[in-house]
């Protein structure tokens, strides 16, 4: 457990497992993704991607294996040369290089668009406030909400609402961003605008990506390596071009042959 | 049946009288906010040394009634402790010790009611415990809180004449001593009575005001469900109010 430090991962599930008392929705993961790289996970409803990308924001405890993050265990930390559970204080170090974005925005709905995305680079980075707002519109520009920023977002379309959540994880400058099903929650015309934004971020980003998604033509179009999972564990994986063009295995057949 | 000069006459003491009702109104009041902070905190404690000496409070101080637990402070425990607070502190005690159970319940509704997914935004974006309190939950845990605090302000209000039964020289006692003096019932418990309801009133009218100020900026979808909540707790705590509207003693 020792020899964590690989500078070739970001992130490294290794034998991950998860379960809800007698359920296991995990069952045993290995898992690495390089820096910048973009990773989709695809799979039926109830795979166990969500739950994956959730362990890695630390909003759920693997009840097995272990998650390394830039080369340090994400839910250990040593104490008297031994590894024990981590406290609030390691999470709160590690969370820093990781970012999520959730399927239903969870924007927060008592501060205007500026505020949701400035807030945390002001009260988590110490950032001065007006850098902090310089930061925040610069992002809002990028995902092109500029002319938003005063709106609170009640008043947006659900694509503006995930977009501002985009900007909001983003300015924070994760080195990994969970993006947990960003267009499932909204309507048909919508998906679109949000998918644009995705996908350009990953064009000019040096961040890694983990892409929990339903849309197959956008885990081509992104993502330079594509995971299928099914029943808790990964069933087949490779570049987008040999999972969707040439799959192997039968759950990927059936599971692709649902999206002709 | 009814003396309008003699009615006239009694109005200017009992008009008085309700500073004594208004002292204690607001400092059982306080009490009872302070109270349910700290049994709000207890009960949600991942210490159970804290956690369940509170749910057994709030249990044992909910289905006791208010009378008998006044009666209690004022006569028993001074036996048992050998000091004797005045009948204002034991009152104002006995108040807020009763409504910080309720109170805390309304802070645990209010919490409750802010999404979960708010909180996981807030540990996505590395807020600390501290600032996710501050910044993200209590912001949105409080305005739907206020009318349901507000209403209990009502209610205590109004249950300040049952301090009268541990010899609190409140609005109800004073017009008990007016009528020992004059033989006259009629006039004295009338306009205690109204009184009461006249400044109810006006406290309702108050309420919604700020009610409403405090919901004008940011309401979003969210916001609104949690409004409906706000209402829904109102309704629940008017049986309440009117269970106490008959006094017992």
């Amino acid at each position: 457990m020792n020899a964590l430090s690989q500078t070739s991962t970001i992130v490294k599930y290794s034998q991950v497992k998860k379960s809800y008392g007698d359920l296991e929705v995990i069952k045993g993961i290995d898992l690495s993704i390089a820096p910048g790289e973009k990773v989709a996970l695809i799979g039926p409803s109830g795979s166990g991607k969500t739950t994956l990308g959730r362990m890695l924001m630390t909003l759920e405890e693997p009840t097995g294996g272990t998650i390394q993050v830039d080369g340090q265990l994400l839910w250990h930390e040593e104490k008297n040369g031994r590894f024990v559970r981590a406290g609030e204080k390691h999470l709160h170090r590690m969370r820093e290089r990781i970012g999520m974005v959730f399927q239903h925005f969870n924007l927060f709905p008592h501060m205007n668009v500026l505020d949701n995305v400035a807030s945390a680079p002001r009260k988590v980075l110490k950032l001065h406030k007006r850098e902090a707002k310089e930061r925040a519109e610069a992002m809002l520009a990028k995902v092109g909400l500029a002319d938003k920023i005063d709106v609170y977002p009640s008043q947006l379309s659900g694509g503006q609402k995930q977009r501002v959540a985009i900007a909001r994880a983003l300015v924070m400058n994760p080195k990994v961003m969970v993006f947990d099903e960003v267009t499932s929650a909204l309507d048909p015309e919508l998906v679109g605008e949000v998918l644009e934004v995705i996908k350009d971020i990953a064009r000019q980003g040096d961040m890694a990506m983990m892409l929990i998604t339903h849309e197959m033509d956008f885990a081509r179009d992104v993502a330079d390596r594509v995971v299928f999972g099914a029943d808790g564990r990964i069933v087949e994986e490779g570049p987008p071009k040999e999972i969707f063009e040439n799959p192997k295995s039968d759950r990927l057949q059936s599971f692709l042959g649902r999206f002709r | 049946m009814w003396d309008w000069d003699y009615a006239w006459s009694i109005l200017p003491e009992l008009a008085a009288s309700f500073g004594t009702a208004f002292s204690a109104m607001a400092w059982g009041f306080a009490m009872a906010c302070m109270g349910g902070l700290i049994l709000v905190a207890a009960g949600r404690s991942r210490l159970a040394v804290l956690r369940l000496p509170a749910r057994g409070l709030v249990q044992f101080i909910r289905n006791t009634p208010l009378l008998v637990q006044l009666f209690f402070l004022y006569y028993s425990l001074p036996m048992a402790i050998g000091i004797a607070p005045s009948a204002f502190v034991t009152g104002v005690v006995g108040l807020g010790l009763h409504y910080s159970t309720y109170m805390s319940e309304v802070y645990r509704a209010g919490i409750e009611g802010v999404p979960k997914g708010q909180w996981e935004a807030a540990k996505a974006l590395n807020y600390n415990g501290r600032q996710t309190w501050f910044t993200i939950i209590l912001p949105q845990a409080l305005p739907p809180m206020i009318p349901v605090m507000g209403n209990y302000l009502i209610v205590i209000f109004k249950d300040t004449p049952i301090l009268s039964a541990i010899t609190l020289v409140e609005t109800l006692l004073t017009a008990k001593n007016l009528t020992s003096v004059s033989f006259r019932f009629f006039e004295p418990y009338t306009l205690v009575g109204v009184l009461f309801l006249i400044i109810c009133v006006i406290f309702s009218f108050l309420l919604r005001r700020i009610e409403v100020r405090f919901n004008r900026h940011h309401l979003g979808s969210k916001q609104g469900a949690s409004r409906s909540f706000g209402r829904r707790k109102h309704e629940r705590t008017q049986p309440n109010v009117d269970n106490r509207e008959v006094f017992p003693g």
